[in-house]
């Protein structure tokens, strides 16, 4: 395990790249803790993958460092490392049989016969592969396999941290829900740095302690999946972060209300004339259908999903979202929306900007 | 995967049907009625059961053809299936010299059998030809004419110039469809070269390497035109292959008895070993996933 | 026009690929076929296609028997997970390429393309080459061939699964409008529930190559007729317990006992699976609501905690059984604290021996 530092690193695909818009990966200082775990997310091509693959060495950075535990790694090649990776599709040794595959990174360090049968007999007890472990790799289901690969990752104790590339793409949604308890108790109980790629932000979300998402090659928030979603630093995050995303909707403010095509509307704090483009953010969670005292809206279309609705609106031409949750009273009559003031953010140029709270 | 059924569809075949019939079945046909009959002449025949096949059996000018042969194929396989995965993983991935490498590496491809035949044979010779007068300027007594050890190595030489290629690009069009996250993977498992090799690429190129064995192990056991025109299969009959063999039998000395019951021979034998490839790679791909 | 499949089944090489199927599906209609992977999805698509010929059975197409017509015959559009593009063409082509094999008029032509890269916003990209474009662009190209070719039947194959999360949020909320307008029969493959609901219309559920229900979707979400339906039908899975019905009490393995209220009481009693979906475990009650609130308690011990920010999703151990449970907000819990939890009584199911429904809550039936 190690505290694994990145130190003004960018990355650029180009060879002469010097202009801002060759690099696939701007520059970037962040220090991921021992133990830790995170998640990379962000949309296909917003570097997020480039970054992983600087971490594990298998993409050398044009510029600046990586260090693991202070030690300067950046020319070091993936082998040299000793790190863990797994995956968007499961990369098993299909003529070997699930034990040997799992036992493989050890015999390859050169460990002896009994430790690697322990290891790996505890390993596949924790992902429950203990049953096949005899059986050849090939001909295994999709999601056997990505265990072995998962297992393989695992497998050795003294890795510096574990790398997962959209490790769970190809896995039914139902199986989603055992592997994901299972890689946090491996988690849990391991302690590996885990480092952890996708762009899918429920997978992000339930998986880290801190997501860091990313957009076009930079980094626009890293926090706790809580704040990401209660406090998006930029419009971007709103977006993309919930499912659906937030609603924006223009509007200038004056100080502890933010007006709404003449209307005013109740924030949870108080904003000193920000200027440029402002918007108020809210999400379709913290949005309320109300009879009489909100804005007035025009009710488009409704998907019913089961356990909530989400309705889709217009409010003066914007599109607005409401998810209702089942029970929740909701009929013809409610023509107007109330948001919570407390979960309203302010954007100005697609930035949030701090309110002060009274 | 289940096709639709659609029985009018077999009349398409029928002109290619009557056309096989022309051009292969009514000739086996007359080879089996010489393989099973003896002649004078004239068109008269006399039963003469298995007569011609017993005397092939046992025939010791066949059984050194055949021992011959199986030695040519066996070195053949042995230099070229090897030969052929090195230059495949030791091609470039992608880019201007991968393009290259497959231009080069098909020319010997396209060219006629009996042109490699006769280039060979002119680059070869001791008096006019680069190579042999390269070797003999060196001092090495080098003459296929005259020496069966030398005209085995020129024809074995010539073979693997001109099929290494085949074996060296299906293989190459196995390993490219090896997905980059393997080799990663590997890396980062600290797996050595040969482990690469052994776990990963092999079993991936495992099909394409079959098909490419069987290749070119039929094509070297009816080997005739490239050792024909080089050897003629001299020196004395050092270098007479069976369907050399064959051919000096039917032609030269007109036993056309024998020679068709050893051509019927050598048919079934090389539909056995065909089978045997077949199977092999049906039961492999069975237990393999899709 | 109505796709009428009677009796279909499909056997390959001694294997049930399809079990006999019976399936109509009506003109202008969304049909969802949901299922795991290899549950036979493809496989159904490909013989309503007339790609593949049925073992057995026949297939309607407005009431003409055309089982053994081929698909070059039917008109027929299906759109792949995989984006399948010219390459060569612009995308303006590659849409006009269908209406060009019609033999239309360069004018007809033009303005159908044009209409329905507006409608998939594609309008801005008409000029470029599939290769150049985004994942889901190329996507929407492939679907745009799909429906200017005005198919009766246009089968989609899991078309979104390659995207990335969001592209697919967005295309999924426009695909049921614009097909809407267009009339065919749509048939689509996911191994998504939520996708399903998303998009509404008819669901099929299949597992092992059988449909085990077909109806609107919220009704066989709501109302699953078996417990194989109910499992298929639920992400996260839904959560099944043993108990047994004995007069008006409801007993579990561990001993527990709660009272049966009174929308069970005409359930023969016997022994039941008990089904309950992951938002119909409440934790945030206190005893005292708890015992008002209709509901079951049970003491569970939690195995994994994850939260999204607005939910929390909890994984709970009840005896052998591993449950799904999600709440709104964050809960300040760790993992093997024991808790209380109460089952919302009124959203239960009632599966019985042998996995067919016996009751479900009244708000359901």
């Amino acid at each position: 395990m190690a505290q694994i530092t990145l130190s003004n690193l960018a990355h650029t695909y180009a060879p002469s790249g010097e202009q801002e818009s060759d690099f696939a990966l701007k520059t970037l200082n962040h220090v991921w803790q021992e133990g830790g775990a995170y998640a990379l997310l962000g949309p296909s091509g917003c570097g997020k993958t480039t970054l992983l693959n600087i971490i594990s060495g298998l993409i050398m950075p044009s510029h600046g460092r990586v260090l693991f535990d202070g030690t300067d790694v950046t020319g070091l090649p993936a082998e040299k490392r000793n790190i863990a990776q797994v995956f968007q599709f499961p990369v098993v040794y299909d003529t070997m049989s699930v034990r040997e595959n799992l036992s493989f990174p050890l015999k390859n360090r050169g460990l002896a016969g009994a430790q690697i049968q322990a290891r790996v007999a505890l390993i596949a007890e924790m992902i429950g592969l203990e049953d096949i472990l005899d059986q050849k790799a090939r001909g295994l289901t999709t999601d056997a396999k990505q265990k072995i690969s998962l297992g393989r990752g695992m497998v050795r104790e003294s890795v510096n941290a574990i790398l997962l590339d959209e490790p769970l793409t190809v896995i039914d949604p139902q199986l989603k829900w055992e592997l994901r308890t299972q890689l946090k108790s491996l988690h849990r109980e391991l302690g590996h740095t885990m480092i952890y790629v996708t762009h899918d932000q429920v997978e992000a979300l339930t998986f880290a302690d801190t997501v860091v998402m990313m957009h076009e090659g930079r980094v626009l928030q890293m926090g706790t999946p809580e704040s990401l979603f209660e406090t998006p630093k930029h419009t971007f995050v709103g977006h993309f972060i919930g499912s659906p995303g937030m609603n924006f909707l223009d509007a200038s403010i004056e100080g502890n209300h933010a007006v709404i095509n003449g209307q005013p509307v109740p924030l949870g704090a108080n904003y000193r004339n920000p200027c440029g483009h402002t918007q108020i953010g809210i999400r379709p969670e913290y949005v309320q259908f109300t009879a009489d005292g909100g804005l007035p809206v025009v009710v488009r279309h409704i998907e019913d999903l089961g356990h909530r609705r989400i309705v889709h609106a217009e409010l003066e031409r914007s599109p607005i979202l409401v998810s209702v949750p089942e029970g929740c009273p909701f009929d013809s009559t409610m023509t107007q929306v109330r948001f919570i003031p407390e979960k309203i953010n302010v954007f100005t140029d697609s930035w949030r900007v701090e309110g002060e709270t009274f | 995967m289940a096709k639709i059924q659609n029985n009018k569809a077999w009349l398409l075949v029928l002109p290619v049907l009557v056309l096989v019939a022309f051009s292969a079945v009514i000739p086996l046909m007359t080879v089996v009625n010489y393989a099973f009959n003896d002649t004078f002449g004239n068109n008269q025949f006399f039963w003469n059961g298995l007569g011609w096949f017993e005397e092939m059996v046992r025939s010791e000018r066949l059984h050194a053809a055949l021992g011959r042969q199986i030695l040519f194929s066996g070195i053949i396989l042995a230099i070229e299936v090897p030969l052929g995965i090195f230059i495949a993983l030791n091609m470039p991935k992608r880019g201007f010299w991968a393009s290259l490498c497959l231009v080069l590496m098909a020319l010997p491809l396209l060219i006629p059998f009996n042109v490699v035949g006769t280039i060979w044979q002119i680059f070869c010779r001791i008096d006019i030809g680069l190579l042999g007068r390269g070797m003999t300027a060196l001092g090495v007594d080098y003459n296929y004419t005259n020496d069966a050890f030398d005209a085995w190595v020129t024809l074995i030489v010539m073979d693997v110039w001109h099929w290494t290629s085949l074996v060296a690009l299906l293989c190459y069009a196995g390993l490219q469809s090896i997905p980059d996250a393997y080799y990663q993977a590997a890396r980062i498992d600290q797996a050595n070269r040969w482990d690469i090799f052994r776990y990963i690429e092999l079993p991936k190129m495992s099909g394409v390497l079959l098909i490419a064995v069987l290749l070119r192990f039929i094509d070297s056991f009816m080997i005739y035109t490239e050792p024909f025109v080089v050897t003629g299969g001299g020196p004395g009959n050092s270098t007479t292959f069976l369907s050399i063999d064959l051919v000096k039998m039917a032609i030269g000395q007109f036993d056309l008895g024998p020679a068709a019951a050893f051509s019927l021979m050598y048919f079934l034998v090389i539909l056995l070993i065909s089978w045997v490839f077949y199977t092999v790679m049906v039961t492999r791909d069975a237990g393999g996933d899709s | 026009m109505s796709l009428e499949l009677q009796g279909v089944s499909q056997v390959v090489d001694g294997q049930l690929h399809i079990a006999p199927t019976d399936l109509v599906l009506e003109k202008g209609t969304m049909n969802v076929l949901l299922g795991p992977t290899s549950s036979g999805k493809t496989s159904l698509m490909r013989l309503m296609a007339g790609l593949d010929k049925p073992s057995t059975g026949r297939i309607l197409s407005s009431g003409k028997d055309v089982t053994n017509q081929r698909v070059q015959l039917r008109n027929v559009a299906m759109v792949y997970q995989e984006f399948i593009n010219y390459p060569g063409m612009t995308v303006f082509d590659n849409i006009a390429s269908p209406l060009r094999l019609k033999g239309q008029s360069k004018a007809d032509i033009d303005r159908t393309v044009r209409t329905t890269a507006e409608m998939l916003k594609l309008t801005s990209i008409l000029h470029r080459r599939p290769l150049e474009l985004s994942g889901g662009q190329q996507q929407r190209c492939a679907l745009a061939r799909a429906l200017v070719k005005g198919a009766e039947l246009v089968l989609l194959d899991e078309p979104l699964a390659n995207l990335d999360y969001k592209l697919r949020e967005e295309l999924r909320a426009e695909i049921p409008r614009i097909f809407e307008q267009a009339g065919s029969i749509f048939v689509y493959a996911t191994t998504e529930p939520e996708e399903a609901l998303l998009l509404g219309g008819n669901t099929a559920t299949l597992w092992e190559g059988q449909v085990t229900q077909f109806g609107s979707t919220l009704s066989v979400y709501r109302h699953p007729e078996s417990l194989t339906t109910a499992r298929v039908f639920s992400d996260p899975p839904m959560n099944f317990i043993a108990v047994g019905k004995a007069a008006d009490a409801l007993s579990f393995n561990d001993g527990a006992t709660v009272h049966v209220h009174d929308q069970w009481a005409g359930l023969p009693d016997g022994k039941y699976t008990l089904g309950f979906r992951a938002h119909h475990i409440n934790i945030g009650l206190s005893e005292a609501v708890g015992s008002e609130f209709q509901a079951a308690q049970l003491r569970c011990t939690v195995v994994a905690i994850e939260a999204t920010g607005s939910e929390t999703f909890l994984r709970l151990r009840y005896g052998d059984a591993i449950w799904v449970a999600i709440t709104p907000g964050l809960k300040k819990m760790a993992v093997g604290d024991s808790v209380n939890v109460w089952l919302d009584v009124t959203q239960l199911y009632f599966f019985d021996e042998a996995g067919c429904l016996a009751s479900c809550g009244d708000s359901v039936v």
